[in-house]
C-alpha cells in the first residue's frame, strides 16, 4: 500500500529524513519509534503534504500512485489520514460542520454523492459509539477548549468518520494519562482492519501494549536503523537507544 | 478648512430654522439644553486632523456633504418597534411621548451621561433631539424576550442626517434584551448620527445587540454610552456590516463594585469602506471586571480602526480586564490601525490586552486540507469561523441564525442543517 524509497528531506538547509526506506502492507500496523529530534514528525509531515518540508530525494508510492506530487487535500481523498500532534483549535466552527465539510469533499472524490443532513448524522451517530466520544464535543468548536485527551480522542474520531486507507498516527500518545490513552487505543483498535494499514509513530513503548504492531521500526538521525517484531519495543524500552547509535554510521540495508 | 466650517454652519443654520419647532418638544428645560449643545457644537467644530481621537479616520468625506435634518417629526430616525406584551410599568415608547407623559424621568436622565459638552457629534445630535427611543424598565422586572428596535432610514432620504437618540433606564435587578437594527437604501447618501444611552441599575442586566446594515453610501456614526451599577451586567454585540464611513463609540463606565462588562465586535468592511471602533471601559471603581473582543475581516482597500481604552483608575483594585483585537486581511491593500490603550493607576489589578492583524494561519489550513478539505473551501471556512466566533455568542437565537445563515452565503458554504445543530 505504501512505499517509501530513499526518501530525503529538509526544513530550511537543514537535512532531517536522510534516506527512509518503509514498506507497509494493507491490514498490517507498524509502529516508528525514535527519541526527539530522530525525524519522526518530519516523515509524518511529509506523508501528508506539509508544506514546511521539502523533499530532495526519493520517492514515495501509496497504491502505486506517487503521493508526493499530490496537495494534501488530494492525499487526504486518496485515503490518508494524519492524527496530528497537536491537533488546531477553530474557533467558530463545530465539529460536526466541519467533519461535514471533510466527509462530502472525500465523498465528492470518490464519485459518491454527498451525505444529507440524516445520512450523515447516522453516520456521525455509529462512529461516536465505536469511539465512546460523547455528544457535546460534536457542538463544539473544533477542538476548542477541550482537554488533552479529548483534542487525540477526536483526532481518532474523525478518522472513524473518514474512514481512511492509511493511517499516521503521531504522537497521539504525548501528554495523556493511562485512561486517555487505553481511551484513543481502544479507538484505533477497533478501527484496524484487514483494507487499513496504521502508522503509529512515538517516542515511549507504553502506547505499543494497547495497540500492538506487526513491525517496529526505530528511526534515528533520519534512517530506519533497525526493524523488528513487537519485542523490539520492549528492548527499547529496557535498553533506551544508545545501542544503536554504532548502527547509524553504517549504510542502511536496501 | 473653510469648506468645513461652511458645513457646520449648514448644521448651525438648520438649528436655527427649526428652533421654533424644536422648542414646541418637551419642556423649556429640554430646550435650554438644545441651545446649550448648539452653541457647544458651534465652538467645538468638527474634530481637526491633529486630534488624537480622530487621527485614522478622516472627517472631510463627512463634513464635506450639507446634510440637512429632516422635518421635525422625523428628524430623529424612523424607529420602528417589534416587542413582545409588556409586563405592567415596563414602557417602551417614542422618546416624544416620554417627553410629555414622563417629563421627569426624561429630564433625570437625558443628556445626563453622554458627553455633549465634549464630543461635537453629541452636542449636534442633543441640539435636535426631540424623538427617538424610550425604555424603562423598573425595578424587579425581566422581560425574558427581547425588543427589536428598527431604525431605518427612507428611499427618499438622500442627503438626509438623522439624529437617532435612545434613552434606556433599568432599575435595579431587572433585566432586558435591546436588538437595535441600523439600515436604510442603497442608493442614498445619508448621515445616521446616534446617540445611546444606556443606564443599567444595580443588579440590573442589559444584553444589547447592534446590527448596522446601512446603505453602501451611508455615513454611519454612533455613540453609546452606559453607566453600569454595582453586581450590574452590560454586554454589547455590534456587528457592522454596511456603510462607506463608520465610527462606533462605546464608553461604559462602572459606577459602583461588582459590575461586568462584555464588549464585542465584528466587523467586515470591503471595496472602500472605513470601519472605526473606539471603546473605552471605565474602571471606577473596585472589584469590575470587563471582557471586550472585537473581530475584524478587511478585503479589498478596506480601511479598519480599532482603539480600545481601559481606564483603571487609582480605587479600582482587584480590575479584571481583558481586550483583544483580531483583524483578518483579506488584501494587500487593506489597512488596521489598532491601538490597545490601557491606562493603569491601581496596583491589584489583572489586566491584558493583545491585538493580531493577518493572515489565515497556515497551520489550521493544513489541518482543514489535511481532512480533504479543498484550499479555496478551506480559505472560506477558516474566515467564516473567524467571523462566527463572534456570531455564535449572541444568545438571541433568531439574530444568531440569521447572521450565521448570510455568513456562510457570503462565504459560498453549505447551510447549517437544523440536524446538524442538535447532533
Amino acid at each position: 500500500m505504501l512505499e517509501i524509497k530513499n526518501l530525503h528531506a529538509r526544513v530550511e538547509d537543514k537535512e532531517i529524513l536522510r534516506g527512509v526506506n518503509l514498506l507497509v502492507k494493507a491490514g498490517e500496523v507498524h509502529a516508528i519509534m525514535g527519541e526527539n529530534g530522530s525525524g519522526k514528525s518530519t516523515l509524518a509531515g511529509v506523508l501528508a503534504g506539509r508544506d514546511a518540508y521539502e523533499v530532495t530525494e526519493g520517492e514515495v508510492r501509496f497504491d502505486g500512485k506517487n503521493l508526493l506530487e499530490l496537495d494534501p487535500e488530494e492525499r487526504a481523498r486518496e485515503g490518508i489520514f494524519l492524527a496530528f500532534q497537536y491537533p488546531v483549535e477553530i474557533p467558530g466552527v463545530s465539529n460536526t460542520y466541519f467533519l461535514k465539510a471533510a466527509v462530502n469533499a472525500i465523498r465528492q472524490h470518490r464519485g459518491l454523492p454527498e451525505y444529507d443532513a440524516r445520512e450523515f448524522l447516522k453516520l456521525v451517530r455509529e462512529k461516536m459509539r465505536l469511539i465512546h466520544m460523547s455528544e457535546d464535543l460534536l457542538k463544539r468548536p473544533v477542538n476548542e477548549g477541550f482537554s488533552g485527551g479529548e483534542k487525540k480522542r477526536n483526532e481518532i474520531f474523525q478518522m472513524a468518520v473518514l474512514d481512511p486507507r492509511l493511517a499516521i498516527l503521531d504522537e497521539t500518545d504525548s501528554g495523556l494519562d493511562i485512561d486517555a490513552l487505553k481511551a484513543v487505543a481502544d479507538g484505533v483498535n477497533a478501527l484496524r482492519s484487514p483494507d487499513r494499514a496504521i502508522i503509529v509513530i512515538t517516542h515511549y513503548q507504553r502506547l505499543l501494549n494497547y495497540i500492538v504492531p506487526d513491525q517496529v521500526h526505530v528511526l534515528m538521525r533520519g534512517r530506519i536503523v533497525k526493524s523488528g517484531g513487537k519485542e523490539l519495543a520492549l528492548e527499547l524500552e529496557e535498553k533506551g537507544y544508545k545501542w544503536l547509535e554504532a548502527s547509524v554510521r553504517e549504510p542502511q540495508p536496501v | 478648512m473653510t469648506e468645513v466650517m461652511e458645513r457646520q454652519n449648514t448644521y448651525l443654520a438648520a438649528f436655527e430654522r427649526l428652533e421654533r419647532e424644536l422648542a414646541a418638544a418637551g419642556t423649556p428645560a429640554l430646550h435650554r439644553l438644545r441651545k446649550a449643545a448648539a452653541a457647544r457644537f458651534a465652538e467645538l467644530g468638527f474634530p481637526g486632523p491633529r486630534d488624537e481621537e480622530w487621527r485614522f479616520t478622516p472627517i472631510a468625506p463627512l463634513a464635506r456633504i450639507p446634510f440637512e435634518p429632516a422635518p421635525h417629526d422625523r428628524m430623529n430616525g424612523s424607529c420602528s418597534f417589534r416587542i413582545p406584551p409588556l409586563p405592567k410599568g415596563v414602557i417602551v415608547c417614542r422618546l416624544s411621548e416620554a417627553m410629555h407623559k414622563h417629563a421627569a424621568l426624561i429630564e433625570q436622565h437625558l443628556a445626563r451621561y453622554a458627553d455633549w459638552k465634549k464630543h461635537p457629534f453629541v452636542a449636534l445630535n442633543t441640539a435636535f433631539v426631540c424623538d427617538g427611543v424610550f425604555v424603562y424598565v423598573p425595578r424587579g422586572i425581566v422581560l425574558e424576550e427581547p425588543l427589536f428596535l428598527d431604525f431605518h432610514a427612507g428611499k427618499d432620504d438622500d442627503g438626509r442626517v438623522w439624529h437617532y437618540r435612545s434613552l434606556v433606564l433599568l432599575g435595579e435587578n431587572s433585566q432586558v434584551t435591546l436588538v437595535d437594527n441600523y439600515s436604510g437604501p442603497m442608493e442614498c447618501t445619508y448621515f445616521s448620527n446616534a446617540v445611546t444611552e444606556i443606564v443599567v441599575g444595580p443588579g440590573a442586566i442589559v444584553d444589547h445587540y447592534k446590527l448596522q446594515r446601512e446603505g453602501d453610501r451611508a455615513f454611519h456614526l454612533a455613540v453609546m454610552q452606559v453607566q453600569i451599577g454595582r453586581a450590574a451586567n452590560f454586554s454589547s454585540h455590534a456587528i457592522t456590516q454596511g456603510g462607506q464611513w463608520v465610527r462606533n463609540e462605546i464608553n461604559a463606565v462602572f459606577e459602583n463594585e461588582g459590575g461586568e462588562c462584555t464588549l464585542n465586535g465584528l466587523y467586515q468592511a470591503n471595496g472602500e469602506q472605513l470601519v472605526d471602533n473606539h471603546t473605552l471601559i471605565d474602571h471606577a471603581h473596585p472589584h469590575c471586571a470587563s471582557h471586550e473582543l472585537y473581530k475584524g475581516i478587511l478585503d479589498g482597500k478596506a480601511r479598519g480602526v480599532f482603539n480600545g481604552k481601559i481606564y483603571v483608575r487609582q480605587d479600582a483594585q482587584r480590575t479584571d480586564a481583558k481586550q483583544t483585537n483580531q483583524t483578518l486581511l483579506l488584501s494587500d491593500d487593506a489597512t488596521i490601525n489598532t491601538k490597545p490603550q490601557l491606562e493603569i493607576y491601581a496596583d491589584d489589578v489583572k489586566c491584558t490586552h493583545g491585538a493580531t492583524v493577518g493572515q489565515l494561519d497556515a497551520e489550521s489550513l493544513f489541518y482543514l486540507r489535511s481532512r480533504g478539505v479543498g484550499l479555496a473551501e478551506a480559505r472560506s471556512l477558516l474566515t467564516y469561523a473567524f467571523a462566527n466566533d463572534i456570531v455564535s455568542r449572541i444568545k438571541v437565537a433568531s439574530v444568531r441564525e440569521e447572521l450565521e445563515r448570510s455568513l456562510l452565503q457570503a462565504h459560498h458554504l453549505p447551510a447549517v442543517d437544523a440536524g446538524e445543530e442538535d447532533a
